[in-house]
């Protein structure tokens, strides 16, 4: 029998969670559906100006991606957790780091992407420019990968808990500040004519630190959780 | 003569020296806090720019320090419970946890009663402020999940990570804000490079040391209470005079 190796395994973690997502289709419209729906509301509830539109788009896009990858990082472990596939994973003799690192890609793939390939259409209801929602969309590019892969851990943590919706949300989102503040300045520096490499340097420079550290931490975290 | 180190790491004589050691705390902390008041408000002169409004940091300042200080001590005492697995680390992480939500609470509300003179609002979206709401944030969570978790087991070591991850992700949370906020508008109001009257430093440091000694007393006071919530079931426990009787 041929060895597996890591990118294999990941490959097939992956492919699985995809299949699976993919099987209930429902779940990944839902929270696209908000993602839309909550940028919606913005105009209603603060008036249809296009200059202040104009203004917040960036701000009410990343607000409204932070909130959707909220919703849908519960299931990230949950189903797994419950039918005890989570289990099986950890007996595994492969690493857990990397299963991990596999269902965040797989994550990102199902609620973070769909929102980043959204995000341009929801950006002409703000009549922003083709520029902007240029740097928007690498800056969600780069961004929304970090919210799917700290939100790991706070999903790992919650695991199985009674009201772990809402705790979630309280664990994670103000980790996820910096990604904001990056994400949304980035969209900022092209309207006062700044430089945007900066806040993409400091994106991607998150990014790949997330990249190092979260699948370990996860692990770490469901394995405190599943004791 | 070989000293055991780890004599106080366990509960059940710890227990017994943080009583020993709460009223020392307590006492001196209520007499440096009553030399504090009395520095601060009688003896330190009125400031030339911003009035009686300045004294309002006597526990601004120490409060703020604290929460700080505190979340880095709770987050120590949280990696020693994960790595050693020493179940008295993680009681006094749990403990640490509501004092500092207390300071950072008491550091933005003081902060708010000033700014409202000084600045003319209770809220500047300020790096300072921003950091301070969400290290309340952090602390909250780290209550929250502890809180929610039935296991003190798993609570305990699933709040370690937390803190731990929140301690790791603070630097970038400040610098962030701070950069922030630099982009959006420029430091409000800056403490020009005025040296302190003597006065108003003896002040700030007698607080200061008076909110340490309170910290110390309050957390050990607490950490007692779990010892006893958490080993209730032992016979050290039930032989107790405090319980027996």
């Amino acid at each position: 029998m041929k060895k597996s190796t890591m990118l294999d395994l990941l490959v097939l973690v992956i492919r699985r969670d995809l299949v699976l997502a993919m099987r209930r289709r429902a779940d990944v419209l839902a929270t696209l559906i908000f993602f839309v729906m909550v940028v919606s509301l913005f105009p209603l509830g603060v008036g249809p100006e296009l200059d202040m539109l104009r203004k917040m788009a960036a701000g009410v896009l990343w607000v409204a991606a932070l909130l959707a990858s909220m919703l849908s990082l519960g299931r990230l472990f949950s189903a797994d957790y419950l039918d005890g596939t989570l289990e099986q994973m950890m007996l595994a003799p492969q690493s857990l780091s990397m299963l991990v690192l596999g269902k965040m890609t797989a994550h990102w793939m199902v609620s973070g992407l769909p929102l980043v390939l959204l995000a341009p259409v929801l950006g002409l209801q703000f009549d922003m420019s083709a520029r902007a929602l240029g740097v928007l969309i690498v800056g969600l590019l780069l961004g929304t990968p970090i919210l799917s892969m700290v939100g790991a851990i706070g999903a790992a943590l919650t695991l199985g808990l009674r009201g772990g919706g809402v705790l979630l949300s309280l664990l994670v989102l103000p980790l996820c500040i910096p990604v904001l503040i990056f994400g949304t300045g980035a969209v900022e520096a092209v309207s006062s004519g700044l430089s945007v490499a900066s806040h993409l340097s400091l994106l991607g420079a998150l990014l790949v630190l997330a990249l190092v550290f979260t699948p370990w931490v996860t692990a770490q975290a469901l394995r405190i959780s599943m004791e | 003569m070989a000293i055991n180190w780890f004599k106080y790491s366990a509960p059940t004589t710890f227990y017994g020296l943080a009583g020993k050691m709460i009223p020392w705390f307590a006492f001196s902390a209520a007499i440096l806090f009553a030399i504090g008041l009395y520095i601060g408000f009688f003896v330190a002169p009125t400031d030339a720019q911003q009035g009686e409004f300045y004294r309002i940091m006597f526990i601004h300042v120490p409060a703020s320090i604290l929460s700080m200080f505190l979340y880095l001590i709770m987050a120590g005492y949280a990696a020693l419970g994960l790595i050693f697995n020493t179940r008295l680390s993680a009681m006094m992480a749990t403990a640490i946890a509501p004092t500092g939500a207390l300071f950072a609470l008491i550091s933005l509300w003081t902060g708010a009663l000033w700014g409202k003179p000084m600045w003319g609002t209770w809220w500047l979206w300020d790096a300072r402020l921003t950091s301070e709401l969400i290290l309340l944030f952090l602390y909250l969570g780290f209550i929250a999940l502890h809180a929610s978790i039935d296991d003190p087991r798993r609570a305990d070591r699933a709040a370690a990570l937390l803190a731990i991850v929140g301690s790791v992700n603070v630097p970038i949370i400040y610098f962030s804000v701070k950069w922030w906020n630099t982009l959006h508008q420029g430091s409000t109001i800056k403490f020009s490079g005025t040296t302190m009257h003597i006065a108003m430093q003896q002040a700030m440091f007698t607080m200061l040391a008076a909110c340490w000694l309170y910290a110390i007393a309050v957390v050990l006071a607490r950490v007692r209470s779990i010892i006893l919530e958490r080993e209730r079931n032992t016979t050290w426990i039930a032989d107790l005079p405090e319980v027996k009787q």
